[in-house]
C-alpha cells in the first residue's frame, strides 16, 4: 500500500483539482476539454515516458526539448525542401535521434561522466544544430500532415480525440508494459537503486545505460514528430525549456529524482496535472499565465517534501521490524 | 493531510478570485491569445485591449503565451472549448495555425488577427487582420519632413532598425518614396541602430563626427523612437540643438518621445497605435449584429504627432499603459 501512496496522492490531487475547475467552469466536464488535454499535452507526455525511464535509472536527460526543436526543423526541411516523403523523413529523424541518445549514453557510461553534464552538452548541441538548419518558422504543407491533423475520433459532446493524442496514449501503454512487465524494466529499477550491486548481479550496466538514453532520445524524436504534426511547421525555437516541464511532470507523478522508484501511471497524471493548470488559467482569462509556473513549482515542492517524508517513514518502519527480529 | 488541505485553500483562493471576475456578465466574450510582454509596445497593446473591451462591456479573456506557439494553440483550443464569441490572435510566428484555426471555424467562432499576419495559405481561416502598414508609416514621416523643409536643401541622416527586419525595410522604403519627389532632400548617411537607445546614440555620434561636427545635418530620421531618444542625447552632448538646429522625425510614439517633443528637443513622431483591439471590436460587433463582413485587412491609422498636439498631455495619457 505504501508503495503506491505517492501515485494515489497525485491521483487524488488531480481529481480534486479537476472537480474545482469543473465547479467553476462546467465546460470542464465536456469531452472537448478532456480530449484537448490529451492533444495539447501529447508532446509533453511522450517526452515524460522516456524521462520516467531515465529518472528511475538514476539519471537525467536535459536534451529532450532541444531534440524536439531539432526534429521539427529537420522534418520541415526534409519534407519541404529536400522533398523526402514524410514517412521516410520520420524514420530518418527517429534514427538520428536514437543514435544521438545512444552516444550520450555511451559517453555517460564510458567516461563515467555525470548525465547532467553530458545531456546538457547534448541540449546545446541539438539546439545549435537546429538553428544552423534554419532560424525561420517553416510551414509544412505535405498532404499527409493535413490528413493527420484533420483526422480525429469524434467523441459525443464535441470532443476530438486527435491522432497525436492517440499516439501519446499508445506510448504510455507501451512504456508502462516495458517498465513494469519486462526484464528490461526491472533492470532499470535495479540500476536506479544501486549501480554497483546491479553490476555485481551480472546485469550489463553499460548496455542498459546506452539503451535508456537511446530510448529517451527516440521518444524525444517521436515527440518532435508529434509537435511538428501539432503545429504543421518547424521552428528552431520550439519546445524551449520543455525538458524542465517534463522533469516536473515525472516528479509530480511520484517518481523519485534519486532513482529506483516510480510508476508510469503517475507520470501520466503528472502530465495531465500541468495541462489542467494551464487550461484553468486559459479559461479564467484574467490570471497571468505565469501562474502555471508558480503552481507547478508549489506542487513540485510539495511532492518532493512528501516523498522525503514517506521515505523517512519507510526507513524507520524497516529499522523497527529489523530490531524486533521479524522478517519484513 | 495538512499538505492536502493547504492545497485546497490555494485552489479555493484562485477559484474565488476567478469567480468574482466571472460575475460581471457581458454581452460578448472574446478570447485573446497574446504573444507575451516582450516589449513596452506589446504591454501597452494588452492594457489598451483591456480598456477597449471594458468600454464596450465585452468580457476579454487574455492568455499570455510567453512567446511560445504551443501555448497560443492551447489557448485557442481552450477558447473554443469554452465557446467564446470570437478569438483574437496576435500570432508569434506566421505558420502552423491551420489545424487549430480550422477547429475554431468548425465551431463557428470568428478569428481576428491583431498586429501580425499569418501565411497567405490561411486566408480563409480568419475573418480579418488588424495591422499597421509600416511602409505607410515611413511615408507619413517622409511627407512631414518634405512639407517642413519646403524648398531648402536638406541633408538627412537615417537610423535604421535591425537589419533584415521587415519593419525596418518597410519604414525605409516608405520614407524614400515620400522624399523621392523632393530633390532638395537627400539621405546622406544611413546605418543600423538596432532599434535600441544605446546603438542609436552610438551611431549618431559617428554621424556627427563624419559630418563635420554635425553642422551639415539638417534632419534625423529614425525607424523608431528609442533610437531617436539616443540620438537626441548624442546631439546634445555634441553641442547641437535637436529640434531647432536639427529636425527630428521617428516612428512608434512611445511616451519618452513626447517628453522630448514637449521639451522642444524633438519635432515629430508617427504613431504605431497599440489600439489594435478597438477596430477589431468594431468589426466584430458589426459582424455579429448586422452580419457585415469586414475587409480582409483593416489598416490602423498612422497618426503624426508634433509639438502642436499637446505632447505633455499625450505623454500623461500614455505613460500608464505599460510602455
Amino acid at each position: 500500500m505504501t508503495r503506491y501512496l505517492p501515485v494515489i496522492v497525485t491521483a487524488a490531487v488531480f481529481a480534486l483539482g479537476y472537480a474545482v475547475c469543473a465547479l467553476q467552469f462546467p465546460a470542464f466536464l465536456s469531452t472537448r476539454v478532456i480530449a484537448d488535454l490529451l492533444t495539447d499535452n501529447a508532446f509533453l507526455g511522450i517526452l515524460a515516458v522516456g524521462m520516467t525511464f531515465v529518472i528511475i535509472s538514476g539519471g537525467i536527460d536535459l536534451s529532450v526539448g532541444s531534440v524536439v526543436g531539432f526534429t521539427t526543423v529537420f522534418l520541415a526541411l526534409a519534407i519541404g525542401t529536400w522533398n523526402i516523403p514524410p514517412l521516410l523523413a520520420f524514420m530518418l529523424v527517429l534514427l538520428v535521434a536514437t543514435l544521438f541518445g545512444a552516444t550520450m549514453g555511451a559517453l555517460i557510461q564510458g567516461f563515467e561522466m555525470p548525465p547532467f553534464i553530458v545531456t546538457l552538452a547534448g541540449m546545446f548541441l541539438a539546439r545549435g544544430a537546429s538553428f544552423l538548419l534554419s532560424t525561420e518558422s517553416i510551414p509544412v504543407t505535405a498532404p499527409l500532415y493535413g490528413a493527420i491533423s484533420d483526422f480525429a475520433l469524434r467523441l459525443p459532446g464535441g470532443g476530438r480525440l486527435s491522432v497525436v493524442g492517440l499516439i501519446m496514449l499508445a506510448v504510455f501503454l507501451a512504456g508502462g508494459i516495458l517498465l513494469h512487465l519486462t526484464r528490461f524494466g526491472t533492470n532499470v529499477y535495479a540500476l536506479g537503486g544501486n549501480r554497483v550491486s546491479t553490476g555485481l548481479m551480472g546485469i550489463s550496466v553499460g548496455r542498459h545505460t546506452v539503451a535508456i538514453y537511446a530510448l529517451s532520445s527516440f521518444l524525444a524524436g517521436l515527440s518532435g514528430i508529434v509537435f511538428s504534426l501539432y503545429t504543421s511547421s518547424g521552428y528552431s525555437l520550439s519546445a524551449v525549456g520543455v525538458e524542465l516541464d517534463t522533469i516536473a511532470a515525472v516528479v509530480i507523478g511520484g517518481t523519485l529524482l534519486t532513482g529506483g522508484y516510480g510508476f508510469m501511471a503517475g507520470t501520466f497524471l503528472g502530465v495531465l496535472m500541468q495541462g489542467l493548470i494551464q487550461t484553468y488559467i486559459n479559461f479564467d482569462g484574467t490570471l497571468s499565465s505565469w501562474w502555471t509556473k508558480i503552481v507547478t513549482g508549489v506542487l513540485l515542492f510539495a511532492f518532493i517534501a512528501f516523498q522525503q517524508a514517506t521515505l523517512a517513514l519507510a526507513r524507520r518502519s524497516v529499522r523497527g521490524t529489523a530490531a524486533k527480529g521479524t522478517t519484513p | 493531510m495538512r499538505r492536502l488541505s493547504s492545497m485546497t485553500t490555494l485552489l479555493a483562493a484562485t477559484m474565488l478570485a476567478g469567480g468574482l471576475n466571472a460575475a460581471s456578465a457581458a454581452e460578448l466574450t472574446v478570447g485573446f491569445s497574446q504573444i507575451g510582454s516582450e516589449s513596452g509596445w506589446r504591454a501597452a497593446e494588452t492594457s489598451v485591449s483591456k480598456s477597449e473591451a471594458k468600454k464596450r462591456n465585452i468580457t476579454l479573456k487574455i492568455a499570455d503565451a510567453q512567446q511560445k506557439q504551443e501555448n497560443q494553440i492551447k489557448a485557442i483550443r481552450s477558447f473554443v472549448a469554452q465557446g467564446v464569441d470570437a478569438i483574437f490572435l496576435a500570432p508569434v510566428v506566421a505558420s502552423g495555425w491551420d489545424s487549430v484555426l480550422k477547429e475554431a471555424k468548425e465551431a463557428k467562432i470568428p478569428v481576428i488577427l491583431l498586429d501580425r499576419d499569418i501565411d497567405p495559405a490561411g486566408k480563409e481561416l480568419y475573418l480579418t487582420a488588424v495591422t499597421s502598414d509600416s511602409v505607410h508609416e515611413g511615408e507619413v514621416a517622409g511627407k512631414w519632413l518634405a512639407k517642413t523643409v519646403g524648398s531648402k536643401p536638406c541633408n538627412v541622416v537615417e537610423l535604421q532598425g535591425t537589419v533584415g527586419a521587415s519593419v525596418a525595410t518597410n519604414r525605409k522604403k516608405g520614407f524614400d518614396t515620400a522624399i523621392a519627389s523632393a530633390s532638395n532632400i537627400k539621405v546622406v548617411r544611413s546605418q543600423t541602430g538596432d532599434f535600441t537607445r544605446a546603438k542609436g546614440k552610438e551611431v549618431m555620434e559617428s554621424f556627427i563626427k563624419a559630418e563635420g561636427g554635425g553642422k551639415s545635418i539638417c534632419a534625423v530620421y529614425a525607424h523608431n523612437d528609442d533610437m531617436m531618444v539616443g540620438a537626441i542625447q548624442a546631439m546634445k552632448e555634441a553641442g547641437l540643438k535637436p529640434g531647432k538646429d536639427v529636425l527630428t522625425v521617428s516612428i512608434d510614439a512611445v511616451p519618452d518621445i513626447f517628453k522630448a517633443i514637449a521639451a522642444g528637443e524633438a519635432n515629430a513622431t508617427v504613431e504605431l497605435t497599440p489600439d489594435m483591439a478597438g477596430p477589431a471590436f468594431e468589426a466584430l460587433t458589426a459582424y455579429k449584429s448586422k452580419g457585415t463582413v469586414p475587409p480582409k485587412w483593416i489598416q490602423t491609422e498612422s497618426k503624426l504627432y508634433t509639438a502642436a498636439d499637446n505632447p505633455q498631455k499625450v505623454y500623461d495619457s500614455k505613460k500608464g499603459l505599460g510602455y
